[in-house]
């Protein structure tokens, strides 16, 4: 048990706090100009100044809520296509060849796009996270519910589970370990993709904070800027992993 | 026999896979290239109420057989009557436990069991069922349970208990004790006598074990290695408890061993 408690929580500090410490000795060592490289102190400074400005605070909010909004836009759309899409051959073999030409599309492609059609703000970032999220999330939606053991299938066929009860209470559930990948890819996909969206079509967020430090040679803030993303991605991907620990999704780490 | 006391009739029915594989099997496997024929002209019927059991080599049809005539597929020629009219697909009065863990791990037991439960009672009504079908198959205080927190013989209860909530008129069971251990395997065979002889239902069940054939069938099917032909159709007439040491049942043992190209001394 105490094994278990370290190495969760304890040896990932170290590997940070060890990482410090070598990060600060190299630029302090090697003479790195702060243009280059800042040492560990200067972007806390950094980061300090920004909180104190109440800019990081309302930049992660900023980005935070694009990506929420394109992402559950996404999830909300994929997850009902792909389980249709799925079951249905004919449906399959018309829109599948579409999905699979656009999924390959970085959505950064689609920027000049999406200023054309949305203007400058939020719709167009939020626009972008869509496209970055919804492809892969009905690919990984289909091949779910491919991956749905006969049996089930044929279960639920035998106590006449039809419609939206089948949907449900049978595709939904089974098709839902791939759906779960999905969901963990797709949102660390989309954070990637604001922080870049966000360098040319808004005036806030977390990428456009590295922008706006880039171009005042605030290097410390760059920095800064970059271990906020690296945080806050961490945090999504852990919230998503608790889905794996609700009690009717628990069978997944067993039957897998 | 006449027509009103064949529950299930099996006419002149074959059923063969279409060969899928880029790279032949061998020749003895599939003598028709394209074509791998696993049933072969199967004539047989089974009167209502009564308990039987298939046994075969693995691979010669059996489960093949028991799904064709769940209507899970279609055989190739041939009928399957059940109450004299033609099976078209599967059907909530016929249920099959699979071979397989067939529970959704999704569900928890009593969620699973009300799967089964009557659609036009009320949700009050349902809940009692669902309760007394637990209790039935000794799943009481595990209601609350997913699948993986049971054990292989609850898990096989609790699939019985859904089957037997639905009240079915055929029960379909696909050697649904072959994954559990000896003990608990005895101890479900004699279960499934109480719950034949409670629920009335015809019950199609295929096994590897000649005794567990022996002692639960009134109708024994004996299937031929592929493709599987009937080998022989054999009445049990005998009461429970059986003693399969003694008497006519023990001499008929010796000749299912035969049959089944075993040495008696097993």
């Amino acid at each position: 048990m105490r094994v278990y408690r370290y190495s969760k929580y304890l040896y990932p500090t170290l590997t940070f706090l060890v990482l410090t410490v070598a990060w600060a000795l190299l630029v302090r060592l090697l003479h790195v100009s702060p243009y280059k490289m800042p040492g560990p102190l200067a972007v806390t400074r950094g980061l300090w100044h920004l909180a104190l400005s109440g800019r990081l605070f309302d930049y992660t909010i900023a980005s935070l809520y694009r990506v929420t909004w394109g992402y559950y836009m996404a999830v909300a759309c994929a997850i009902p296509a792909g389980l249709v899409l799925g079951r249905w051959g004919t449906g399959r073999a018309l829109f599948n060849p579409l999905i699979q030409f656009l999924r390959p599309i970085s959505p950064l492609a689609w920027i000049p796009l999406a200023m054309m059609w949305f203007g400058v703000g939020d719709q167009p970032a939020i626009f972008l996270i869509f496209l970055s999220s919804f492809f892969p999330m009905v690919v990984f939606t289909m091949s779910g519910v491919a991956g749905i053991k006969s049996t089930y299938l044929r279960v639920a066929e035998n106590f006449g589970i039809r419609g939206t009860a089948f949907y449900l209470k049978v595709l939904l559930p089974g098709a839902f370990p791939d759906i779960l990948v999905g969901l963990r890819i797709t949102l660390g996909t989309a954070w990637l993709v604001i922080v870049a969206a966000e360098m040319i079509a808004v005036k806030s967020g977390l990428g456009y904070l590295i922008l706006d430090a880039r171009n005042s040679l605030n290097m410390d803030q760059v920095i800064g800027g970059m271990i906020i993303i690296g945080i806050t991605g961490l945090c999504l991907d852990r919230a998503i992993c608790m889905l794996e620990n609700l009690d009717s999704t628990r069978w997944l780490k067993i039957y897998r | 026999m006449t027509a009103t006391n064949k529950k299930i009739e099996v006419r002149n029915l074959f059923k063969s896979y279409q060969e899928r594989r880029t790279r032949k099997r061998s020749p003895r496997d599939c003598p028709h290239q394209h074509e791998c024929l696993v049933l072969k002209n199967i004539n047989f019927s089974v009167a209502p109420e009564k308990f039987t059991c298939f046994i075969g080599p693995s691979g010669c049809g059996k489960s093949t057989l028991l799904r064709i005539i769940a209507g899970f597929e279609k055989p190739v020629a041939g009928k399957v009557l059940i109450d004299g009219k033609k099976v078209k697909g599967p059907s909530s009065k016929h249920i099959f436990v699979f071979q397989e863990d067939g529970l959704f791990p999704w569900m928890t037991a009593s969620q699973n069991i009300a799967l089964g439960a009557g659609k036009t009672s009320g949700p009050e009504e349902r809940r009692k069922q669902v309760e007394e079908y637990l209790d039935l198959v000794g799943l009481k205080g595990f209601e609350k349970h997913y699948p993986h927190e049971l054990s292989g013989g609850m898990r096989r209860r609790a699939e019985v208990a859904r089957a037997l909530i639905t009240n079915p008129d055929i029960l379909f069971m696909d050697e649904p004790f072959a994954a559990l251990d000896y003990l608990t395997r005895l101890q479900m065979r004699e279960e499934m006598l109480n719950v034949h002889a409670m629920f009335k239902s015809t019950i199609l069940f295929i096994t590897h074990d000649i005794d567990e054939a022996l002692q639960l069938a009134d109708q024994l099917i004996i299937l031929s290695d592929r493709p599987g032909k009937i080998k022989a159709d054999i009445s049990l007439p005998y009461p429970h408890p059986r003693d399969l040491g003694t008497g006519e049942l023990s001499r008929l043992r010796k000749e299912i061993y035969f049959l089944m190209g075993l040495h008696p001394a097993l």
